[in-house]
């Protein structure tokens, strides 16, 4: 201590209101410079949000896979296909045979629409018959097909009106030269809550989960009880696991809550397997978990873990299908949706509860969770310090 | 001839590009209570966390226990007891918790058991179930040592343990140390204190990362070479200045209401004392037996300070 100090009370007199905060606001700024990583998420989120929000999303889709069923190919039917492809709503990609190939590739999700034209369609709208032609159209998601479904009878009628020239213009003057069948599957009245409620699993399973476990590593290294732990016989995957495992309980009783709230408050349905449902979720539950032990590896603090979180939850929320339509989104969002996992959870859980889908009908999501969880878990093991160094 | 508990050669550790230890090697017999001294930042920590795996030293190669400290941490580790100069159990969970968690981890058989007992050895029954970060600093040391001996290591890495700790505790802290190595247990404990220097089989001391001195601690000051003179009477502070500026003199260092006028070179010590006897009779002079403290601070100044 210096002399001056000692000096006379004078010099120690009370600094003032603002002299103390001016302290704090010092001492505040100097550990945020400390810690780099805060800094870069500062600067980083709002950029984030500002291409997703600005460029991912939007709500009227365009260039929805759609399967077709032929059993007539005359140029009516062509000229159908075709007007129907110029209103850029539907992207022909597969060409099928049989009308259980059909439901499949609704069910699964391959496909957003599928057409099916009848047999002998230009022969029964030459002949006044008004065929019908079938339309189905996986109305999970109420918003991704309400435009696209309105579209469509308009197209189609402008298209007829062209080709039927010259002797069947007659028949195109009636006022409907065919009709249209229209199914909306799985939400036929289009409630929203079927497709968010579900959905809304996911994202309460993500956020908790990866907040949870997020902090398991850095905790013990913030508060130094990791010196002990290492210390110990135990092994960095038995650590892992036996922070992870508890919260898998955790999961659980979140996915109770939100199943039994969604069924009996909102009335979603649920056709598919329960057990299977929840078996599923728990995997999805592990490797958010597996994802939030991860980050504890790499942050160095609890704050930064946090912010990883967060960094990792947004475009999950905003790229998965949950809050808009998949299809909807440029293909390069669509690329990273796909290697989200809670977009193929959303496809499960939906799949499950709108559709009754079975096992089989889910391999590919199925399979993604598990990878994804492996991928995070093997990268928590590697990131894991064995030692202080 | 005596078994070896740790046997370690030319280990060398740093950070960030600042050696931290260098080029120490220690030998310690099985069964020894070994003290490591040495200045604040000297590289104790440093070293004992290599000891157990913690650490990967640059450069140097050692057993402890007979396994090889390079490859074999997962043996070290269940072997080895290794209390942390900071508290570094779970402050959330109570002593009873904290016991069992440790004997879990351990594999002991019985771990309720084993933690019961433990509680009862550390006179800690009527706090079994306080959250260990209510404890007080001296508990926390304690409990701290309950946790390191309950899985029965064969080796006790001590890091300071009776830092904070009130005298008595620290005494039996020390009965239940030598009570350990007469069992047969290593113990390599550091430590601040003087008397607690004077209580180990053997003692090393380090200094800016350098191994300085080791042996008994009679064998210590008898190395340093080191002869010292006890003087009393008025004005100890002037003759204390007075004495530091003559050649001869190393350290003048004040006991109570005594002077410590220590050198090496034993002539000119005394050569020394005799003129300073001649020139004023108010002062009583005898001849005194180095303290291990004057060794150490004979050593500490006499280091180079590599950050100087
Ligand atoms: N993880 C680290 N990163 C950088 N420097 C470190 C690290 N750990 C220790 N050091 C440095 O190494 C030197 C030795 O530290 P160490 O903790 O081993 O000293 P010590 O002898 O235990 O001191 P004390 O008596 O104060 O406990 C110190 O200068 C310290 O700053
Ligand atoms: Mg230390």
């Amino acid at each position: 201590m210096s002399l001056a100090t000692y000096n006379g009370a004078g010099l120690r007199r009370d600094p003032g209101f603002l002299r103390r905060m001016w302290a704090m606001v010092v001492k505040e700024f100097v550990q945020m410079r400390r810690d780099r990583m805060t800094f870069a998420t500062m600067i980083m989120v709002p950029v984030l949000q500002l291409v997703l929000f600005g460029y991912a999303i939007n709500t009227d889709p365009k260039h929805m896979p759609t399967a077709v069923l032929t059993r007539d190919d005359g140029p009516l039917t062509r000229a159908v296909l075709t007007a129907m492809k110029n209103t850029d709503y539907f992207d022909f990609r597969q060409q099928v045979h049989d009308p259980d190939e059909l439901d499949r590739l609704i069910r699964s999700g391959t496909v957003q629409f599928a057409i099916e034209i009848p047999a002998s369609f230009e022969r029964d709208v030459r002949r006044g018959d008004r065929p019908s032609i079938l339309v189905i159209a996986d109305a999970t998601d109420p918003v991704a097909t309400g435009t696209a479904i309105a579209a469509v009878q308009g197209v189609i009628d402008t298209a007829l009106r062209r080709e039927l020239r010259g002797p069947d213009a007659a028949v195109a003057a009636t006022p409907a030269p065919f009709q249209i069948t229209l199914q909306r599957r799985y939400n036929p009245e289009g409630i929203t809550q079927y497709n968010i409620v579900p959905g809304l699993l996911g994202v309460v399973l993500t956020m908790t989960m990866m907040m949870f476990t997020a902090l398991a590593v850095t905790r013990e290294i913030e508060r130094g009880t990791m010196e002990s732990l290492l210390s110990m016989p135990i092994k960095p995957v038995e650590i892992m696991i036996g922070k992870i495992a508890p919260f898998v309980l955790i999961g659980l009783v979140q996915m109770t809550i939100i199943l039994l709230a969604a069924h009996y408050l909102f009335g979603v349905p649920i056709l598919g397997s329960v057990p299977l449902l929840i078996t599923l979720s728990t995997l999805f539950a592990a490797s958010n978990l597996a994802v939030g032990y991860t980050f504890s590896t790499v942050a160095q603090n609890q704050l930064q873990a946090v912010q990883m979180t967060f960094f990792f939850f947004l475009p999950n929320f905003l790229l998965s299908g949950f809050a808009f339509p998949f299809r909807g989104m440029p293909q390069w969002a669509q690329w990273i949706g796909e290697v989200l996992p809670l977009t193929h959870f959303i496809r499960i859980v939906r799949g499950i509860a709108l559709k009754g889908n079975g096992f089989a009908d889910m391999q590919v999501d199925v399979l993604a969770l598990f990878i994804f969880m492996i991928v995070a878990m093997g990268l928590a093991l590697l990131r894991f310090r064995r030692t202080l160094d | 001839m005596t078994e070896i508990a740790i046997e370690v050669e030319g280990l060398t550790k740093s950070f960030d590009g600042r050696i931290v230890v260098r080029d120490l090697s220690l030998k310690v017999p099985k069964g020894e209570i070994y003290g490591f001294l040495g200045p604040n930042g000297s590289g104790k920590t440093t070293t004992i966390r290599m000891l157990c795996g913690l650490l990967t030293p640059d450069s140097g190669r050692g057993t402890c226990l007979g396994y090889d400290i390079l490859t074999q941490s997962d043996e070290i580790k269940r072997e080895v007891g290794y209390m942390t100069q900071r508290f570094s159990l779970y402050e959330d969970l109570s002593i009873r918790e904290n016991l069992e968690f440790v004997a879990r981890v351990y594999g002991v058989p019985n771990p309720r058991a084993a933690a019961r007992e433990a509680i009862q050895r550390l006179g800690l029954s009527g706090r079994a179930n306080q959250l260990a970060g209510e404890l007080s600093g001296g508990w926390k040391q304690r409990l701290a040592l309950g946790a390191c001996i309950l899985p029965s290591p064969r080796l006790l890495l001590l890091d300071e343990p009776t830092a904070g700790v009130d005298p008595k505790a620290r005494r039996e802290f020390w009965e239940e140390i030598h009570r350990l190595a007469a069992e047969g247990i290593t113990v390599l404990v550091s430590t601040h204190y003087m008397d607690e220097a004077e209580r180990c089989h053997e003692i090393a001391y380090i200094a800016f990362g350098e191994l300085l001195a080791r042996g008994t601690a009679n064998e210590v000051i008898a190395q340093s070479g080191l002869s010292t003179w006890v003087v009393s009477g008025p004005d100890l502070q002037h003759l204390a200045e007075e004495l530091h500026k003559r050649k001869g003199v190393d350290m003048v260092a004040p006991f109570g209401t005594e002077l410590h006028v220590s050198g090496r070179d034993k002539r000119a010590l005394n050569a020394v004392i005799a003129e300073a006897k001649k020139a004023d009779g108010a002062h009583h002079w005898t001849r005194g037996q180095p303290s291990l403290e004057d060794v150490f601070i004979l050593l500490m100044s006499n280091a180079k300070d590599n950050y100087a």
